[in-house]
């Protein structure tokens, strides 16, 4: 430790090892006993006209700034700068994703509306402030900086506990040594070091291996940039990459797809020989079938099934008639009409380009429908005839029955006589 | 270090130069103690085995599937979602004492604001985790950053108040970050110079990284304030958005007891009180094993209880006002669902933990006797906490358990994972907490210093030793 009266000694700075060897003059530095000598003694500095001084302290002291000349810093200015693009560009990318690139219909409302955007707005205004509040602190203070002259004295370690002190630098214009210290002293510093520049050549340039793995890192950190870059430019018939492939691919085979474990290189395999799925055995010829015993084996029906295969009475009634109403509108007007005539809409529009598309007429009593027995129809809309393909596959056999049960009343219907007038008919 | 060298000094110092000593000894010995008190092992030995409980839940959460918590298609948010409101919450008492109250000018926060800060990072951590999860596949959490993608240009629904939350939470946990380390590091590079003078080189490597070279100039400190008061001034409104936009998660849906304007102001009291509450769970036994009670003065605690029982009567005021609206809408399934809180199957959520913690705990503070009552304090502070919680469950799970349709209703249980995860993140946040005390600067010192009296100590007006 020094005092004052030691520091009038040229060769003494009360840090011995440390002046070993020194380079040039940084500059000189005085320590304060409490925060508001040095306030005063900052002041004396600054109206001596030097510029180029700084004051330490544990805390910020009151009054320090006008003391110094310090002028009031541009950060706000440039925060708010931060913050308001922050928020506009908040409102950008919202515009972009969901007005531009990516428009989302949710009940119509429109795809872009404010009020529903300013939260997002407003969050990224205040974090775009308040990374510009950080970062341009610690630029603004040319911080990090973990090396500075003043380091050296063992002195200044106390600065962050409860020491106050004010440096000058040498490259000051004003800068006298003697004169310096001397005016610092009357000032009031309790003790005042010279401070020199490292003049150890070695250790003014960064370590070999500091300076190599910044290269190294900075380039890796580049190849992810240059493969996006490269597969931005070029086609590649490989698939992509997927990092979480979920439920995407399954080691599974799907109906109806080749497959090299089987003679017939096929995944399906059919049913096992002399088995019948359960409920596919359709024993009832009568009911699945329109077939009767006949005179050659089997005969087309000309009437309905006694019974459905449950053992339900099966009765042509309104329901019936009802429910075959339905299932005609729905699976066979867009061919033969609702009236049965042939004139649907299919055809109706086919005809459109030309008489190519022929429909047979149901209730034409010269047709063969009108003549066909109830099982050959029923077999007809099952399996099909000529153009019109079979319908076992959507309409089950109950609702079929129910169709032929229509197409006869409608046959009945179309070709009524007057006889056939409600006050006509006999009970 | 230098109290030898100090008093061989010549120039007698001032008292104001033994004042700044001790406030940094005081400090640095809670790092620089050779030996931590047993009973910070054994509490972070205890938290360790509760995060270690939660690692293996969500490991078994993610390998299995959401369907391991107790969460169904009726009370599709549960713990989840409870305990991200939860612990929120909890985040917010620490943005308030450092930033609302540094705004305000309440000197006696410096005491406190970095441990809170601390715990909001903590909480916000804890927070984060529960939506993470929630979706199942975090994998595919990046799907909420507006990135461009190879999926047919895909965006985030940015109408959607869950990409609100999304924005506000991180904006949120960083703003909370750099807060913290911003005010950390003058105090960083104090912890810097200590471990220098002590010889303790890597101690003194690590922190002098982390404090960038801070030298205590004046031109610094004058941009470093600014900064500071500058994010002050934005953490504030911050932390009331963050909140708000949490409760917008429900109150922008149709369901009964989420639907309501009220909710924004609701959560943010319920949250600063809840954090509050935490805050004094964490710091009475820590300012007790650590001797800081002469930094962390009783009279702060006392201020901290005044608070609490203020926001804890707003919160009170809120439940009546949710009930009034209830009845005076005249919706009757707004009306069912406030009965169905009170007498419902989950009557004990509203009884035992909203009613006893909210609306009950907030009146002891007004005692004089109450508030001098530390380990009573304490206590209280648990039921604060559990009574919060239940606050949560009791909107987000209760709610859905009974809602439009009564053949949607359930009732709803938790699993072991869905504890063992919620316990998980308690055992996180105290480890975290429990070892940040033991290695960082616990409290502002640098602030501590500035708001002391001593800081104007031979200044031309109140004089120091002239």
């Amino acid at each position: 430790m020094s005092t004052p009266k030691d520091n009038h000694d040229e060769t003494s700075n009360g840090n011995g090892e440390a002046s070993n060897g020194d380079g040039e003059l940084y500059g000189v530095l005085a320590e304060f006993d409490t925060p508001g000598e040095l306030v005063t003694a900052a002041r004396k500095v600054k109206d001596a006209g030097y510029t180029e001084f700084d004051c330490f302290s544990p805390f910020p002291v009151h009054g320090i700034d006008p003391a110094m000349g310090v002028k009031r810093t541009i950060l706000p200015l440039v925060i708010f700068g931060g913050g308001f693009t922050g928020a506009l560009g908040g409102l950008a990318l919202q515009w972009y994703c969901n007005a531009h690139a990516w428009t989302w219909n949710i009940s119509g409302k429109p795809t872009w509306s404010i009020p529903a955007n300013i939260p997002i707005a407003y969050e990224c205004g205040i974090l775009l402030a308040v990374l510009t509040s950080f970062f341009g602190m610690w630029a603004a203070n040319k911080l990090p900086q973990v090396w500075h002259p003043f380091f050296r004295q063992e002195r200044f370690g106390r600065v962050t506990d409860d020491s106050f002190f004010i440096g000058i630098h040498a490259s000051d214009e004003r800068f006298d040594h003697a004169r310096t210290k001397k005016l610092l002293e009357d000032a009031g510093a309790i003790a005042i070091d010279d401070c020199h520049r490292e003049n150890d050549p070695a250790r003014k340039t960064m370590p070999k291996w500091i300076t190599a793995f910044i290269i190294a890192s900075t380039a890796f950190a580049l190849i992810p940039f240059a493969i996006a870059a490269k597969a931005r430019t070029s086609k590649s018939s490989e698939p992509h990459i997927h990092i979480f492939p979920d439920m995407d691919f399954q080691p599974k085979y799907k109906s109806d797809t080749a497959m090299d474990l089987f003679p017939d290189d096929r995944e399906n395999r059919g049913d096992i020989e002399g088995t019948v799925a359960r409920g596919w055995l359709e024993e009832d010829d009568l009911f699945y079938r329109g077939l009767v015993p006949g005179d050659n084996g089997t005969q087309w029906t000309t009437g309905f099934p006694a019974t459905y295969p449950d053992g339900e009475k099966f009765a042509v009634d309104d329901k019936l008639l009802e429910r075959g109403q339905k299932r005609f509108n729905i699976y066979c007007t867009p061919c033969h009409g609702y009236d049965g005539r042939g004139q649907g809409m299919v055809p109706t529009r086919a005809a459109l380009n030309g008489p190519t598309w022929s429909v047979r007429n149901l209730v034409d009593p010269t047709s063969v429908v009108a003549t066909m027995p109830n099982g050959q129809l029923f077999n007809t809309i099952s399996n099909g005839f000529n153009t019109m393909l079979g319908y076992a596959a959507q309409i089950p056999h109950a609702d079929r029955w129910a169709i032929v049960a229509y197409v006869r009343a409608l046959q009945r219907a179309q070709n009524a006589t007057a006889e056939d007038r409600p006050d006509q008919r006999t009970p | 270090m230098s109290t030898a060298a100090a008093e061989a000094h010549p120039h007698e110092p001032g008292k104001a130069r033994e004042a700044f000593r001790a406030v940094t000894r005081d400090v640095a010995w809670v790092a620089e103690a050779p030996k931590p008190h047993k009973a910070w092992l054994v509490a972070l030995a205890i938290s360790i085995l509760a995060f270690a409980w939660g690692i293996y839940s969500i490991y078994k959460l993610l390998w299995t599937g959401i369907g391991v918590w107790g969460n169904s298609n009726t009370v599709a948010w549960a713990w989840d979602i409870t305990n991200f409101v939860w612990w929120i919450g909890i985040g917010h008492a620490g943005t308030l004492i450092s930033a609302v109250l540094y705004l305000t000018r309440q000197t006696w926060r410096v005491s406190i604001n970095r441990s809170a800060e601390a715990m909001t990072i903590f909480a916000v951590m804890a927070a984060g985790l529960f939506p993470l999860l929630h979706t199942g596949r975090p994998w595919f959490a990046w799907w909420m950053i507006p990135l461009p993608n190879d999926m047919g240009s895909m965006w985030p629904q940015f109408r959607s108040p869950l990409m609100w939350d999304v924005f506000a939470v991180t904006t949120y946990l960083t703003t909370s970050v750099l807060f913290w380390y911003m005010g950390m590091v003058p105090d960083l590079a104090t912890f810097r110079d200590r471990c220098v003078a002590q010889g303790k080189n890597i101690r003194a490597i690590i922190y002098g990284v982390l404090a960038l070279g801070w030298r205590g100039s004046a031109r610094h400190w004058h941009r470093y304030e600014r900064a500071y008061l500058i994010l002050a001034g934005l953490a504030t409104p911050l932390v009331f958005s963050v909140h708000s936009v949490v409760s917008f998660d429900f109150a922008t849906s149709q369901n009964p007891g989420w639907h309501t304007t009220i909710f924004p102001p609701y959560f943010v009291a319920g949250a600063i009180y809840s954090g509050f509450a935490m805050v004094m769970t964490l710091l009475l036994p820590l300012r007790y094993l650590f001797n800081l009670k002469h930094i962390i003065k009783q009279e702060h605690v006392v201020a901290m209880c005044r608070v609490m029982m203020g926001t804890g009567m707003m919160v009170s005021f809120a439940y009546l006002t949710e009930f009034f609206i209830a009845w005076y809408s005249g919706n009757p399934f707004e009306g069912f669902t406030f009965l169905n809180r009170c007498f419902g199957p989950f009557w004990w959520v509203w009884w035992l933990m909203m009613f006893a913690g909210n609306v009950v705990v907030p009146q002891f503070f007004w005692s004089k006797w109450v508030k001098n009552n530390n380990v009573l304090i304490w206590i209280l502070c648990i039921v604060v906490n559990i009574g919060m919680w239940g606050e949560r469950f009791a909107i987000i799970g209760v709610s859905l358990s009974r809602s439009f349709l009564p053949s949607n209703w359930s009732y709803y249980s938790p699993t072991r994972y869905d504890v063992g995860v919620f316990v998980g993140t308690i055992g996180m946040f105290l480890m975290l907490f429990l070892l940040f005390f033991r290695f960082a600067p616990v409290i502002a010192i640098s602030e501590v210093k500035g708001a002391s009296p001593e800081a104007h100590a031979g200044g031309p007006s109140i004089g120091g030793h002239h």
